[in-house]
């Protein structure tokens, strides 16, 4: 008796192993047709047989990368990391104060913060426009200025988590030895917050990168980013789709690595909000 | 404190909060602010609201009479409803099944966090091309039964595809957040149930759905808030077409500014679309408030 449940525990393990690598299969599928097709030459692409093997070949890589798209690669970087950085250093204050003072204005911001985290980007658009170009804010400035903006609501709620979990006893102690509040802010409170400030550095940069609507209308030629270049691989008279797939391979690199290192960070990032603890 | 008086004390929270608040107040109200004054004015991209291009109401309402609005909004009342039941029967689904800890998890979770990582429009191109009528894979794994449908150039095909793309992009969402619920839930209740000899069906219907109610229902307003946001895949796949029958309320929002350049009637449909997002986001956080959820 007991070896029938042992062996019926197994199987029922290797069910569910298979259940749950056929979902993950799933989810990488299409992931794995963008790369094997950005390996490819055109021909094998416009043959209409897919097929996962070919003698992959760089060519679709080297033709992306001489256009404009390094450019917008570089304006993408600069972007991204500048507006990653502000947030977290701007968001984990805001938190802190929320967190650790009493102060009239708290629960406005507190509350507004929140409220305000799901503004649709494309309720954005339009007065981001009429606001930013008369004051030469469009290009690269303005859009890091909209992506912190765009972030703080979620760096904040999610820093705020963190402090919380922080002893006050701590910060007390050191008050008690001379230390002011900003010296103990940026020297005992950040490094303690390390986790929390890895997910919402993956946030932040992840939404940077990847954004294009607010991008498509306030930067032009030269300020472009990556997601709106790779867009303008369709064109009126067709889709070279291996180029069009390298160029999409290149922007969604960043994400991808960053999700094989901090896996745990980001699924901290996902939940929370939703799942205590 | 040493160095302060208690003035600077009292200045001490205001200067950490300053540069996230300004940088907010100007970034993300300011903007909708100017949205709802633009909503009243008949303005096209480069022109001044001046009192001649004042419309007032006239505008929402002939906004709401556009037969290309209502159309959208359909769409996206579609939409939103089959993909987030669909992502919740198939990601609550899977969490129950899989609940128990099994080796590899991470590797597999790792995984399934992928495509909510990559941009929205890689997405929408992967997807483009998987279901083109001549190049793409799936038409070329139905050639077999001798099939090739024109998925994007058909008005329910399209639709059908910009849901399945959602649903392959957000099932794992809600599985990671329905299984994380499930690790969380107090063993105790299962246990009695199962010493009062439920079933495994009855254990899952009368003990855990209704203690995971609550992060359910955070996932649901989660996505369906994100559901009516999101225009990137779209736009990259169909762009709204054939017809309308792809069109996203945030898609026509955009299209409208930006593309037949009416500001004034894409405010104010874009004020509508506020109204709906900040009502679902406020009753999210009656349920889930994050500032309430002290000493965790």
């Amino acid at each position: 008796m007991p070896d029938a449940f042992a062996t019926n525990e197994r199987n029922n393990n290797a069910v569910r192993l298979a259940a749950v690598a056929a979902f993950a299969a799933i989810s990488i599928l299409p992931i794995l047709v963008m790369l094997s097709t950005s390996l490819k030459t055109q021909r094998q692409v416009f043959s209409g047989d897919f097929s996962f093997f070919m003698v992959p070949t760089f060519e679709n890589y080297r033709t992306v990368l001489e256009g404009r798209f390094l450019g917008y690669l570089g304006n993408s970087v600069v972007v991204s990391l500048f507006a990653t950085v502000l947030t977290l250093v701007f968001g984990t204050m805001c938190a802190y104060a929320i967190s650790r003072f009493k102060f009239s204005g708290r629960s406005p911001i507190a509350f507004g913060t929140l409220l305000i985290r799901t503004v649709p980007p494309a309720v954005l658009a339009i007065p981001v426009y009429f606001i930013f170009t008369p004051l030469h804010l469009d290009g690269l400035v303005g859009l890091t200025i909209s992506y912190i903006a765009l972030n703080l609501p979620f760096t904040i709620w999610l820093l705020y988590g963190f402090i919380e979990q922080v002893p006050t006893e701590l910060e007390e102690a050191a008050t008690v030895d001379g230390c002011g509040p900003f010296r103990l802010f940026f020297t005992l409170i950040l490094p303690l917050l390390k986790p929390g400030l890895a997910a919402a550095a993956i946030f932040t940069f992840r939404i940077a990168w990847n954004e294009l609507v607010l991008a498509s209308i306030l930067t032009n030629r030269t300020s472009r980013t990556l997601p709106y270049g790779v867009y303008l691989f369709i064109t009126d008279v067709g889709i070279d789709w291996g180029q069009l797939m390298a160029a999409g391979m290149l922007v969604a690199l960043p994400p991808l690595i960053f999700t094989f290192v901090a896996a745990r960070q980001i699924i901290t990032g996902l939940t929370a909000g939703a799942v205590k603890g | 404190m040493q160095l302060g008086s208690g003035f600077d004390r009292r200045l001490t929270p205001y200067i950490f909060a300053a540069p996230a608040v300004l940088i907010m107040l100007f970034g993300l109200l300011y903007p909708v602010v100017e949205a709802l004054r633009l909503a009243f004015y008949e303005v096209r991209l480069g022109e001044q609201m001046t009192p001649q291009a004042f419309r007032g109401f006239a505008i929402f309402a002939e906004a709401l009479s556009d037969s290309s609005v209502r159309k959208s909004m359909a769409v996206t009342l579609q939409f939103s409803v089959i993909v987030v039941f669909v992502e919740m029967a198939l990601g609550v689904g899977l969490a129950l099944a899989l609940e128990k800890p099994l080796r590899g998890m991470m590797v597999f979770r790792t995984l399934l966090v992928l495509p909510m990582m990559i941009a929205p429009i890689c997405v929408g191109l992967i997807w483009r091309y998987m279901f083109d009528v001549n190049v793409g894979p799936i038409n070329g794994w139905l050639s077999v039964f001798g099939l090739k449908p024109a998925w994007l150039a058909d008005p329910g095909l399209a639709f059908f595809a910009i849901c399945v793309t959602d649903i392959w992009q957000f099932t794992p969402f809600v599985f990671i957040l329905a299984l994380a619920g499930l690790q969380g839930l107090d063993q105790s209740s299962v246990e009695a149930a199962k010493m009062d000899g439920a079933t495994t069906l009855q254990i899952i219907r009368y003990v855990k759905l209704p203690l995971l109610a609550p992060i359910l229902m955070i996932t649901i307003l989660m996505r369906v808030i994100d559901a009516l946001r999101g225009l990137e895949v779209v736009y990259a796949m169909t762009n709204g077409g054939p017809g309308l029958s792809t069109e996203l309320f945030s898609l026509h929002i955009y299209k409208s500014a930006f593309v037949t350049q009416r500001m004034g009637h894409s405010a104010a449909l874009s004020i509508g679309l506020l109204v709906v997002t900040t009502a679902l986001s406020a009753l999210l956080l009656m349920w889930s408030n994050p500032l309430r959820q002290k000493g965790r």
